[in-house]
């Protein structure tokens, strides 16, 4: 069961740090759906409701996603429809259902770095970093292998670029978490695979893009870049699925997803 | 704490406790149609509407509301009475239990989409579980309500 014993809205980043770091229970509040389901014991909770961090802001070279800015901001957001082929939106559509979307937040999702992310597949095949209080601004890639850190998260940054995008999924039922999630994208010659819910968190499938990039796209090549994506990565079983499904299904969303990116129009 | 809200259009002022969520509070207010159903944030029985956009509840914690504006079935009554028609007349209504979640949802998809399509309208109400009607007279009452079509 949840336990707080305390509630904090900061006016500032600053405070909101120095209140995060005073004591080892305290804790940022993202938007709190999966919130019953443990049974922490919270000394302060941390609500960043008042700092700003809800907005998709549009810059010249990069797209901003606050922390705070929920799935359904994300999936309705004209800049982030209109960019890499939609792939946010429609990877965060699937998320349970529209009051869930409500609440859950882009921050505490890559924050958390959940195995079972719609959000982090579909992030890795962009060029995205993330912008954190203490630890400066550092490639998605790098934050999920990074340790956790007492640290708030304030922002997305992706790269704006004429990236095309796609994002697959495997679900037992619609708003069910997924069984496997892949996404692929290409800028010029250059592709990026990564999958996800494995059901461990999303990795990039390295040795497939790269084969893919260095030669002509073809069914062929296709193919083999699915099968040494579902070789290089590992897969893992629950009550979803079985490694051996997932590998299998693995290069089938590969296939999919590079099919798809190759209809894709420009940005 | 103290939290100053709107329900339903009427100012009011709670004591909440710091782990509370809103369906608790809502329902020790006397607001009796926000059911708790899953409590894993799935079921999409507590929707009520905060400013305006439906959300679980259930999974809100109550002080974060604080300044807001919230709307449950008994602040839409005649609306939801009029769509609840539609509900009995294809047979969808069953054993009622999740219809308050249910419809605050359809009211609020009426709002938000002009026109949907059947997939938009299934897209939107992927959140709302029903174990009794099986969905397809709720879609047809939906469909008729909205007037976009029969199935």
């Amino acid at each position: 069961m949840l336990s707080i014993t305390e509630l904090a809205q900061p006016e500032t980043i600053e405070e909101a740090y120095r209140i995060l770091t005073a004591r080892p229970s305290n804790v940022v509040l993202g938007g709190g759906a999966f919130l019953r389901l443990g049974s922490r014991k919270v000394g302060t909770a941390i609500d960043l409701s008042r700092l700003n961090l809800a907005e998709i802001e549009e810059q010249d070279e990069y797209i901003k996603i606050g922390a705070m800015a929920t799935f359904r901001t994300l999936e309705t957001s004209p800049v982030l429809n209109s960019c890499f082929s939609g792939i946010l939106p429609k990877a965060v559509g699937n998320v349970v259902g529209v009051q869930f979307r409500n609440i859950v937040t882009a921050g505490a999702t890559i924050f958390t770095k959940y195995g079972f992310s719609d959000f982090i597949t579909a992030l890795l095949v962009l060029d995205t970093k993330v912008e954190l209080h203490a630890g400066g601004l550092i490639p998605l890639g790098v934050f999920l292998d990074s340790p956790r850190q007492k640290d708030i998260l304030l922002r997305l940054w992706i790269k704006k670029e004429p990236r095309q995008a796609a994002y697959q999924s495997l679900r037992n039922s619609a708003g069910d978490l997924p069984i496997l999630n892949v996404a692929a994208s290409r800028l010029g010659t250059e592709w990026v695979i990564v999958a996800g819910a494995r059901p461990l968190r999303a990795k990039v499938a390295v040795q497939a893009a790269a084969q893919l990039s260095s030669a002509d796209v073809s069914l062929e090549t296709i193919r083999c870049a699915a099968d040494v994506a579902a070789a290089e990565l590992s897969f893992g079983t629950n009550a979803r699925g079985s490694a051996q499904y997932r590998q299998a299904m693995c290069r089938v969303l590969v296939k999919r997803a590079v099919t798809e990116v190759l209809q894709c129009k420009s940005m | 704490m103290q939290i100053n809200v709107m329900i339903n259009n009427k100012q009011v002022s709670l004591q909440v406790e710091p782990g509370e969520f809103l369906a608790e509070t809502l329902r020790k207010h006397g607001l009796l149609s926000v059911r708790r159903g899953c409590d894993t944030s799935n079921c999409g029985l507590c929707t009520v509407w905060i400013e305006g956009k439906p959300t679980l509840s259930c999974a809100v914690l109550a002080f974060r509301v604080d300044g807001k504006k919230i709307t449950t079935i008994e602040g839409v009554a005649k609306e939801a009475g009029e769509f609840a028609e539609f509900l009995v007349a294809e047979g969808a209504e069953q054993c009622g239990f999740c219809s308050p979640g249910f419809i605050m949802t359809v009211l609020a998809m009426k709002r938000e989409l002009p026109n949907p399509t059947e997939a938009e309208i299934v897209h939107y109400l992927i959140g709302n579980l029903c174990r009794c009607s099986g969905y397809l007279g709720q879609l047809r009452a939906v469909k008729k309500f909205l007037g976009v079509g029969l199935i």
